[in-house]
């Protein structure tokens, strides 16, 4: 054993390795020049038999050779590797345009992802979500609300009655009595929303339909004044309709609530009525029990498809209750 | 009510600089909404002048009458003009349009040659100045003392705006001039004159028996005047200045008599009734029908009384239905002489329940059932006595007053209670200005406000808070969050439903929602019977076609699907959320506590039982291929079992575990219907439809659908999680024969049964049904892992072979060899 042998040995390999033109080529170049078969693994297994001083000076010489020929190996394999990738990928380029998905698209209706989007909004505030009957108690509906029978406001509410009429079952015309019922069944503080499906005998034409939602929102505590109802509502148009609206309140009447607004908006350029608001009247909160002395509320309701119209540019209130498909469709699954 | 700028003049001083569109802006403000802003005559250009007739020339020979007529307006000489009108004689004013001038549709006068004559200009109708259709004759100036030659268009009042409002029904009393220039003299601080003032002190002599007067139910009315008027002229015509103003108003001149209640009504507020003296058998009584029978009121419509009818009658029989419509017999015509003019103060309800009954919704009940100033009975008939005196020669012969105004009650105010409820930092002194304003009298000292007699809507402390913020402009009140420091968050029921809707969208379905109502012929169509069937029935339908509350969601998906395939659609899947109404509770006569106070628990409880229960459904309707056909090749039809996991998906969202059997309910194909039960209680349905139905709605074949209560489904346990073991897994497959009739799903329970405690998880990746008698092929993967050690062979195999041999003896099943 000499120690320019071990040098050509480690020459060779190199040469052979890294004139490998594919994988297949280097693994045979590997096997002749670092297998167990090659010279230098020979020269390993042969070390034992040498003297001690030999076998310190062969022993570092092989072992810096296999390190050399291991670190040719690792760069003549990455450089195979890597040109073997190139070419292969390139060979397997795909239409990426072609339609990937063959499943329907789906869609929640917007009213659902109004409806959702409200509530989280008001839940954030700490106003809990309330939902009730559709099929209501007249009383629930209209007596406790301040619209006694023959209430000429009644006869602004074109009402949907069950028979028999004596029932006094309606088809509810608004979401308050939502309000009632969680006034009756719970202490103040109470802040919640309460939005779904109201009915009122109305043809169904561009802007109106006899079934139609509402979301209804209603505080009752302590020192609640009108103040607190603007800022409400001014968040929550801003939120809607984005930083830019403007509001205002009209003085208006409802039996309900005292004083009474109406709400607008000023969006795209032109007022647009947008809902309903006031203090609640305490002849209602008298009515479910919560002492007028202590508490005072506001409540507000809104029209959602009147929502939706205006904030989506929709025209036309067929496309919201006749369920297209791709009317529908354009919202998605969420906003 | 509209409201034209002239007359709102005459009370209010509204400056000329104040533009159509600030009065507008003026009106909203303090709560009235302005529907429309109408400008009369805007598009009139003069010279349009009073004209007297000096002479009238027939013009004979012609297919119809011609006159060249002599007018004097002012100028030096006489005006000749040609007109084809008949209705005027000499010394008549009439409205001339000279050349030069523009009338109504861009129609320019010029002096023309015509009938060989020259006519320098044109005498107008109503129709050419822009005033209604009124084009029979041209226009006379009656009962007028204008200056000949003045400009007509400002003399007349022709150039308007008029603005067109929305009054609240708290707000009697702004169906009137009187109320209405109130308000805008009140938004636009300027002066107000009340119309009222001059007539409080004019009374008028008795001096002949008038027909008496008698309020016959006290609770019906407060005060009733009747005036006898005599030796009226029933040929005196409607002065034109009163007349223009009537039109103005929307409503129609009439006769001098009718239209002089009308005026004074727009005017003032009051309702006002005339009779014919002549026709009355005694004196007017406000009383109640009494009994059912037959009416006609002035529209000519024949009706019957109902025995709580608030009626006018004489000593023999009902004249009128009290503020609401007259009937025929007693009115005004052309040969009354005597007039019998009845003003009273009606109870607003009692009219509201006389319009409400007969569907009459008049000017007069508009303004009595939202409640009339009481002092206007007296004040109100004054005034149309006057101008029924002045107009037509009439004579006062005698006045009854019976009852007494009933004025609204005081209200005590805590002027603390004002910036509490309105957020808004005022003053009570300011308070007490504001409440003045709005014509309260308020005592400082006290605080105790009265009300004006026309503000009835002003009974509590919260009714002037809203005055208050009214005059001072609701723009004042600031804008503050309240301070809420509790959260909330959605229930448990709110958050699944919401998932299951995103996953049902997400999964491709379209969210729809359909109108609940429905028809008897539609359930009977899907199949339903019984309880499933029953419905609560509409007393006024939108639509006869549809006079039921929905029992199911699939009908109106169904009939949802029809529209969109109608429309183009092929392939595709809905589903709805909503409510459904089975009619399982008799309804009972309504529960109406005692208003101002909280029912007892008891009545609450009852009030709430009244309401039928409404479960909330979640359907689907699955039509057409699962998806597009695309270059990846062609899609399949969606089936029975994509309907079923469409359900399991929602009761695994639901975190529930379920049985499944087979079932018949329609509307699905009775082979292939699936209910699932959760703890023993059907939850929901799914499979194909039933072919009848399939063809009914004409929906493609083997639709499929599904239904899930989800009132029905049990609240969500929280999970409790099992051990995952981290150990290697054996796989084992098992393929058994057995015969057609069982079900897949007991095999797997027997095999799953028999594999014991090792077995991790079991999946049917096979099924063949062609290899005859009576037979099928079914092949599980079985997986079996042991929490901690490495399953040896022979472990393997033994469980492997128990859960076998367990098939056998629950299912007869044969064990394939491989």
């Amino acid at each position: 054993m000499h120690l320019d042998e071990i040098a050509s040995w480690v020459k060779a390999a190199q040469g052979a390795l890294a004139s490998a033109q594919n994988l297949d080529q280097l693994k045979i170049a590997r096997l002749a020049h670092a297998g167990d078969k090659s010279p230098i693994a020979g020269a390993s297994r042969s070390l034992g038999s040498l003297a001690p001083e030999d076998k310190i000076l062969f022993g570092k010489a092989i072992g810096a050779a296999k390190a050399t020929i291991a670190a040719a190996l690792q760069s003549a394999t990455e450089k195979l590797e890597n040109e073997r990738d190139a070419r292969i990928l390139l060979e397997e380029v795909v239409d990426i345009t072609l339609p990937a998905s063959r499943s329907h698209r789906g869609g929640l209706h917007p009213i659902s992802i109004i409806i959702n989007e409200i509530s989280d909004f008001f839940l954030a505030q700490g106003y809990s979500v309330v939902e009730g009957p559709e099929l209501e108690s007249g009383w629930l509906n209209f007596d406790a609300l301040n619209m006694p029978a023959d209430h000429p406001a009644r006869t602004m509410q074109d009402t949907f009655f069950l028979e028999p009429i004596e029932s006094g079952i309606v088809l509810r015309t608004q979401t308050s009595p939502v309000q009632i019922r969680t006034m009756l069944t719970s202490e103040p503080p109470i802040y919640i929303i309460s939005p779904g499906r109201t009915f009122r005998a109305d043809e169904l034409d561009a802007t109106h339909s006899p079934v139609f939602h509402q979301v209804e929102g209603l505080v009752v505590d302590r020192a609640i004044t009108m103040a607190h109802l603007k800022g409400t509502l001014d968040h929550f148009a801003r939120h809607m309709f984005g930083d830019e609206v403007t509001t205002r309140l009209r003085p208006s009447f409802f039996p309900f609530t005292e004083p009474s607004a109406e709400v607008d908006i000023f969006f795209n350029g032109r007022w647009i009525e947008w809902g309903g608001c006031g203090m609640v009247n305490p002849k209602v909160l008298e009515t479910c029990g919560i002492d007028t002395a202590q508490y005072s509320g506001f409540a507000f309701g809104m029209g959602l498809e009147r929502t939706l119209m205006v904030r989506h540019g929709i025209t036309d209130m067929h496309d919201i209750v006749e369920g297209d498909l791709r009317f529908t469709r354009q919202f998605g699954v969420g906003l | 009510m509209r409201a034209p700028l002239s007359w709102l003049r005459e009370f209010a001083d509204i400056p000329a600089a104040i533009s159509p569109d600030e009065i507008a802006a003026a009106f909203v403000r303090v709560g009235f909404e302005v529907e429309d802003v109408l400008h009369q005559g805007a598009n009139l250009q003069g010279p349009i002048l009073v004209g007297k007739v000096r002479s009238i020339e027939e013009i004979s020979g012609q297919s119809k009458p011609i006159r060249f007529v002599g007018l004097d307006c002012g100028e030096k000489a006489v005006r000749s003009v040609i007109c084809g009108a008949v209705n005027f004689e000499v010394n008549d004013l009439v409205v001339v349009a000279l050349p030069g001038a523009l009338l109504h549709g861009n129609f320019v006068i010029s002096a023309i040659q015509t009938y060989g004559r020259v006519s320098n200009g044109m005498i107008c109708s109503a129709k050419e100045l822009g005033l209604g259709d009124d084009h029979a004759g041209i226009m006379v100036i009656t009962n007028s003392q204008l200056p000949v030659g003045s400009d007509a268009i400002g003399a007349l009042e022709i150039s308007d705006v008029i603005f067109d409002l929305a009054v609240n029904p708290d707000r009697g009393y702004a169906l009137s001039i009187r109320g209405l220039a109130r308000e805008i003299a009140l938004a636009l601080k300027v002066t107000y004159r009340d119309p009222v003032d001059a007539l409080r002190n004019l009374e008028f002599k008795n001096c002949g028996k008038g027909a008496s007067a008698t309020i016959a139910d006290p609770t019906s009315a407060s005060v009733f005047y009747l005036r006898t008027l005599s030796n009226f002229n029933p040929a005196a015509q409607t002065p034109l200045w009163m007349r223009l103003r009537i039109e103005k108003m929307g409503m129609r001149a009439i006769s001098l008599a009718v239209d002089v209640t009308n005026y004074v009504m727009l005017e003032l507020g009051q309702p006002l009734h005339a009779f014919d003296r002549a026709t009355l058998q005694g004196g007017l009584t406000v009383a109640r029908a009494g009994k059912a029978q037959q009416f006609t009121t002035l529209d000519g419509q024949e009706r019957t009384l109902h025995p709580d009818d608030l009626m006018i009658c004489d000593g023999s029989r009902p004249l009128a239905i009290a503020g609401t419509m007259g009937g025929l017999g007693s009115e005004i015509t052309g040969n009354t002489t005597e007039i019998c003019l009845e003003a009273v103060c009606f109870d607003p309800m009692s009219i509201a329940k006389n319009s409400r009954r007969h569907k009459i919704s008049s000017e007069a009940s508009r303004r009595f059932e939202r409640g009339v100033d009481p002092s206007l009975a007296q004040l109100a008939s004054v005034r149309a006595a006057q101008l029924l005196i002045e107009y037509g020669g009439a004579s006062h012969l005698a006045t009854v007053k019976v009852g007494e105004p009933n004025y609204p009650p005081r209200i005590t105010l805590e002027p603390s209670y004002i910036p509490a409820r309105l957020g808004l930092e005022i003053s009570p002194a300011q308070i007490a200005a504001l409440l003045r304003a709005i014509g309260a009298d308020v005592d400082e000292d006290t605080f105790v406000v009265t009300p004006p007699p026309w503000r009835s809507d002003l009974q509590t402390p919260a009714d002037l808070s809203e005055e208050v913020a009214r005059m001072a402009g609701y723009d004042a009140i600031p804008s503050i969050l309240p301070a809420r420091a509790l959260t909330a968050t959605l229930s448990a029921k709110q958050r699944r439903v919401r998932a299951i809707a995103s996953s049902l969208a997400a999964q491709g379905l379209t969210e729809v929602l359909n109108y609940p109502f429905t028809s008897d012929e539609i359930i009977a169509a899907m199949g339903y019977t019984r309880e499933r069937a029953a419905t609560y029935r509409l007393a006024n339908p939108m639509s006869e076609d549809f006079p039921v509350l929905r029992t199911h969601l699939l009908p109106g998906l169904a009939q949802t699907a029809q529209r969109n395939i109608a429309r183009g659609a092929k392939d595709f899947a809905l589903f709805e959320i909503g409510s459904i109404f089975r009619n399982s509770q008799k309804l009972a006569p309504a529960i109406s506590p005692e208003l101002g106070k909280k029912p007892d628990a008891k009545t609450i409880a009852a009030i709430f039982a009244s309401v039928p229960p409404q479960p909330v459904h979640c359907a689907g309707l699955l039509i057409g291929r699962i998806g597009t056909d695309s270059w990846q090749g062609s899609v399949r039809n969606y089936q029975w079992s994509d309907a079923l996991a469409f359900v399991e998906s929602i009761l695994r969202f639901s975190n529930l575990t379920w049985e499944l059997k087979r079932s018949d309910f329609a509307p699905w194909h009775p082979g292939r219907c699936a209910e699932f039960t959760v703890s023993g209680v059907p939850v929901a349905h799914a499979g194909e439809l039933h072919p009848r139905v399939v063809a009914q709605f004409s929906l493609p074949l083997r639709s499929c659908a599904f239904v899930v209560n989800l009132d029905a489904l049990p609240e969500s346990e929280i999970v409790r999680t099992q051990y995952i073991g981290v150990m290697p897994v054996a796989v084992q497959d098992v393929a058994l024969i057995v015969d057609a009739n069982i079900s897949a799903k007991s095999v797997e329970t027997a095999l799953r049964e028999g594999a014991g405690e090792l077995l991790e998880s079991i999946t049917l990746f096979d099924r063949y049904d062609k290899i005859g008698e009576g037979k099928i092929s079914l092949a599980f993967t079985l997986t079996f892992r042991a929490p901690d050690r490495t399953l040896t062979g022979a472990e393997v195999a033994r469980a492997r072979e128990g859960a076998i041999s367990n098939a056998v003896v629950k299912c007869g099943a044969v064990a394939r060899t491989a």
